[in-house]
């Protein structure tokens, strides 16, 4: 397949300034189980290429999900077409950007392929977990389930370039859903950020089997908890909620096309400037942000982004100082800055933009017993419920779904409904302690939401716990 | 091609054996984007794209299957013969399915559009010249979107539409904007220039020094497009059958404590003045109108053929997801010319910005003001305002603190192109609030 499609390229690819094709296969296979009852057992197969055209200073694409030579040449005329209808009315001079000539493969690690057991063991996974949830009345639904994606990825320039990647990715879900009255809590696992590259040795690796009565207890106990108490005061985040901290107000504010403007109609600007990078302080001594696709098990690593830049590690923030953005080839050339190879499109039918990728918080050297010892009010909060941040990605409010209460170095009572807010620019300036490799855990999300026309992405968060001091926290109604 | 999506369909049909069923849902689009920085291009293509889903049946026992075509029924039909045979493969191994429900009762129906699109580089170079001199940013996107169902009971529907949507917004400095849309189905020249006017004549307000307001309670005036967003946000939870019985919605308060919103609060699925299709994934014809709140009252959920399987209840042809394309805020009595003189002192608020809920089980939502937002004194507006964080309970902005809703209301095509282009619509007036809570 991937032998035809070059070949049939290298005869429509039109005489231009530059030209790539990117196809995508993507095979879906989505299995649950709710309430013990199978729910439909869904596959699905994406498959499509985008060829992209460069001509004098104007870009064009074209998506298409025929693959046959006609189509291909339709594609590839349609996408010249936009280039020359675009050049001198483009926001940047696409001569000017060095488009890169890959070569090469990656591939995701898998131990124990999907395949490696029948459907009806798989299911059968799924049943015994959601048979261990239903332990109370109360409990009024719950779900276990697991999606698994086989994607390749064929990246080719007219002038050689040939970048071959498959992957292999896992997300499982859980949860437990409890209400009394006008009450309903819900404790799941990790959200859906237990999500990696890899077979179904990810179930081992996150303690997948048997975390259903677990689940129950504490959806149960949220129903009785008190409200989270309002205040300011220490608070403890647990790597489910460090993810979103580190994505919403790390992550997105130093993507460059906001920065440059690209996001201001939806996703928002950025309150980083590019003054900022090399001498700007974003957080205490303790703050170490990498962009790193070299830990394959985790979500978005990779061997090369979608425009076919290399992908390596790079520290992004060092001792709390910031030091580069997260800005693909085209970005990095606007602004005349070095970034990571961040490219990426969610599918064949979107154009590549500046998205994270892998971005992780690395660890520290504090035990979770030494933090909670060091705090003498405070809350301990895991697994994300709730997102909301400003367009310049600097006032922020997050949720999750539990919490508990630290007094005096010692956990205490569970809390429900634990909310806090903050500011970005100021927040990470705050981070107190950083746990240590004990405490770290390898995180992402499936869906990431940007760029016009919308996109939903891969995105890979690694992360200890971590202390913050003086958060303004608060509970429920 | 709906020609193109019957051929595939009858070809499916006869691909059955013994008594295997089949529901095939069909979509595809030819789209152009043009997205617009600083007035000028930053990317700009096209995507045409075209996927079927099959769900094979056979009893109580069903596999569902998606695949994309090419376009070219020769190859389409291979891959979906190649489909069938593997969805019958998975069919031994999965159990009776006790909650598939699909309609057996034929009603075809066919809605056709006639393209009247402008060119998207014509539109483009239109767009290009009435922004010289603004900092614009957006995207314009139009085409072609059709969607088919077909089941082997010999149902056909069929839904095209022809449509373009210019999303858009125009920035003075900083973060201190003028959002606006401009959608449709043909392009008119004189109707993109009177909205171009509005948006430089709101940039009079712009050049005032912005006020930073403390966090409080405020009378504010939330204009159409940020009701859009509080409808989005309710509907994310709010309104879905499955929600309901598993006591995970978030109007929880209404249902089991008897709460209610104001009583001029009525809320509808309104399919009829609607623009997206009329039937659902299972073949069922969506009702012209489902009352969802009626003067305060919650009355109906959305239920999805699924969901209505496992309740007993009748579905209303709900989408899987029992979220609604085509929800209708009625509208109030306040003339919107009075809303400056009504809001008197307090905040003029234009949009909303990435609403979740904060407290899913009290439906009290946060989320940031953005573009436009002005400080009004005395029925005058006095100066921007920087953007601000609510944090606030659907009971209080749509009940006891809601002083009205305009009389007037805006007609908002959904603009989203998550994976494909959205059909979806609102029809919703402004909403007038005393005490609303800004946090931060």
């Amino acid at each position: 397949m991937l032998d035809k499609l070059e070949e049939r390229f290298r005869r429509v690819a039109p005489k231009a300034d530059f030209c790539s094709l990117r196809f995508v296969e993507e095979k879906t296979q989505t299995l649950s189980v709710r309430q013990n009852v199978v729910q439909p057992a869904t596959s699905a197969v994406d498959i499509g290429v985008m060829i992209t055209v460069v001509e004098g200073s104007g870009m064009g694409y074209a998506g298409t999900s025929d693959l046959s030579e006609d189509g291909l040449r339709r594609a590839a005329d349609q996408a010249h077409q936009w280039a020359r209808r675009t050049a001198g009315r483009t926001v940047v001079d696409f001569a000017k950007v060095p488009m890169p000539r890959p070569e090469g493969e990656y591939r995701s690690p898998v131990r124990t392929p999907w395949e490696s057991i029948s459907l009806a063991e798989k299911i059968e996974i799924l049943r015994a977990e959601s048979a261990s949830i239903a332990v109370d009345p109360r409990i009024v639904d719950w779900e276990a389930s697991l999606s698994q994606v086989e994607l390749e990825t064929l990246f080719l320039t007219a002038d050689g370039g040939r970048a071959v990647q498959r992957f292999s990715y896992l997300i499982p879900y859980m949860s437990a859903t409890a209400n009394q009255g006008a009450e309903t809590q819900t404790r799941s696992l990790g959200g859906r950020g237990l999500c990696r590259q890899g077979g179904l040795e990810v179930l081992d690796a996150i303690h997948y089997r048997n975390s259903g009565p677990r689940l129950a207890a504490e959806a149960l106990e949220l129903l009785t908890a008190p409200n989270c108490p309002s205040g300011q005061m220490d608070v403890i985040l647990a790597p489910d909620q460090m993810i979103l901290q580190i994505h919403e107000s790390i992550g997105h504010p130093l993507e460059l096309d906001r920065i440059l403007g690209d996001e201001r109609n939806y996703a928002g600007t950025s309150f980083v400037t590019m003054d900022m990078f090399g001498s700007y302080r974003y957080g205490s001594d303790l703050l170490n942000i990498t962009y790193d696709p070299t830990r394959t098990e985790q979500f978005a690593s990779y061997g090369f982004d979608d425009d076919g830049l290399k992908a390596e590690r790079q520290f992004i923030i060092r001792n709390g100082i910031l030091e580069r953005p997260l800005g693909g080839i085209t970005s990095q050339a606007r602004a005349g800055v070095e970034g990571v190879a961040n490219s990426r499109a969610t599918s064949w039918n979107r154009p590549p933009i500046d998205r994270m990728a892998n971005l992780n918080l690395e660890p520290g050297t504090s035990s979770l017993e030494e933090m909670i010892a060091a705090v003498e009010r405070g809350i301990f909060m895991r697994t994300n419920v709730s997102w909301s941040i400003d367009d310049s990605r600097n006032k922020f409010q997050f949720g999750c779904e539990w919490g508990q209460l630290i007094e005096n170095g010692k956990l205490t009572q569970v809390v429900k409904k634990p909310n806090y807010r903050g500011i970005s620019a100021t927040f990470w300036r705050n981070l107190k302690m950083v746990g240590r490799e004990s405490t770290f855990e390898v995180l992402g999300t499936p869906n990431c939401g940007k760029g016009e026309p919308n996109q939903v992405i891969r995105v890979g968060h690694a992360s200890p716990t971590c202390l913050f001091t003086q958060v303004d926290v608060f509970g429920g109604e | 091609m709906q020609h193109y999506f019957n051929s595939l369909a009858d070809h499916v049909n006869g691909r059955l054996q013994g008594e295997e069923r089949f529901l095939m849902n069909f979509g595809a689009e030819d789209s152009d984007f043009v997205r617009l920085n600083h007035a000028q291009v930053r990317q700009a293509g096209s995507v045409r794209q075209r996927i079927v889903s099959i769900d094979l049946i056979a009893g109580q026992r069903h596999a569902p299957g998606m695949v994309c075509l090419s376009g070219d029924a020769e190859l389409d039909r291979d891959r979906l013969s190649r489909l069938v045979e593997e969805l019958r493969g998975k069919l031994a191994f999965l159990p009776e399915d006790p909650y598939l429900l699909y309609s057996t009762d034929v009603r075809s129906t066919e809605h056709h559009a006639e393209n009247q699109l402008l060119p998207a580089h014509e539109a483009v170079a239109q767009i290009q010249d009435a922004a010289k001199g603004l900092d614009l940013v957006g995207l314009y996107a139009s085409g072609g979107i059709h969607s088919g169902f077909a089941n082997s009971f010999g149902q056909r529907n069929w839904f095209s539409s022809y449509s373009f949507n210019f999303d858009f917004s125009a920035y003075h400095h900083g973060d201190k904007a003028v959002k606006a849309d401009y959608a449709g189905f043909r392009w008119d020249p004189a109707g993109f220039a009177a909205k171009m006017s509005s948006v430089r004549e709101q940039f009079s307000y712009l050049t005032r020094e912005a006020r930073t307001i403390k966090p409080g309670h405020y009378r504010v005036y939330l204009a159409p497009a940020a009701v859009w967003d509080l409808m989005s946000t309710l509907a994310w939870g709010g309104f879905g059958l499955k929600d309901h019985r598993t006591k995970q919605t978030t109007l929880i308060r209404m249902t089991e404590e008897g709460a209610k919103l104001h009583p001029t609060i009525t809320l509808m699925e309104n399919v009829k003045e609607g623009v997206a299709a009329a039937f659902n994934g299972a073949g069922f014809i969506k009702p012209d109108q489902t009352t969802i709140i009626e003067r305060g009252a919650f009355k109906n959920c959305l239920a999805s053929a699924r969901s209505a399987k496992e309740y007993g209840v009748p579905t209303n042809g709900a989408s899987e997801a029992e979220t609604p394309d085509s929800l209708d805020l009625a509208a109030g009595e306040i003339p919107r010319e009075e809303i400056l003189s009504r809001l008197g002192t307090g905040l003029y608020v234009n949009n909303l910005h990435y609403l979740n809920y904060s407290d899913r089980p009290a439906c009290r939502m946060t989320g940031m003001t953005r573009f436009a937002t002005f400080w009004v004194e005395n029925g005058s507006i006095a100066a921007p305002v920087n953007v601000m964080r609510f944090d606030e309970t659907i009971y209080r902005v749509l009940g006891e603190n809601l002083i009205g809703l305009t009389r007037e209301r805006d007609f908002v095509l959904d603009s989203q192109t998550y994976f494909a282009r959205s059909t979806s619509s609102q029809r919703v007036p402004g909403a007038l609030v005393e005490g609303f809570h800004f946090t931060l």
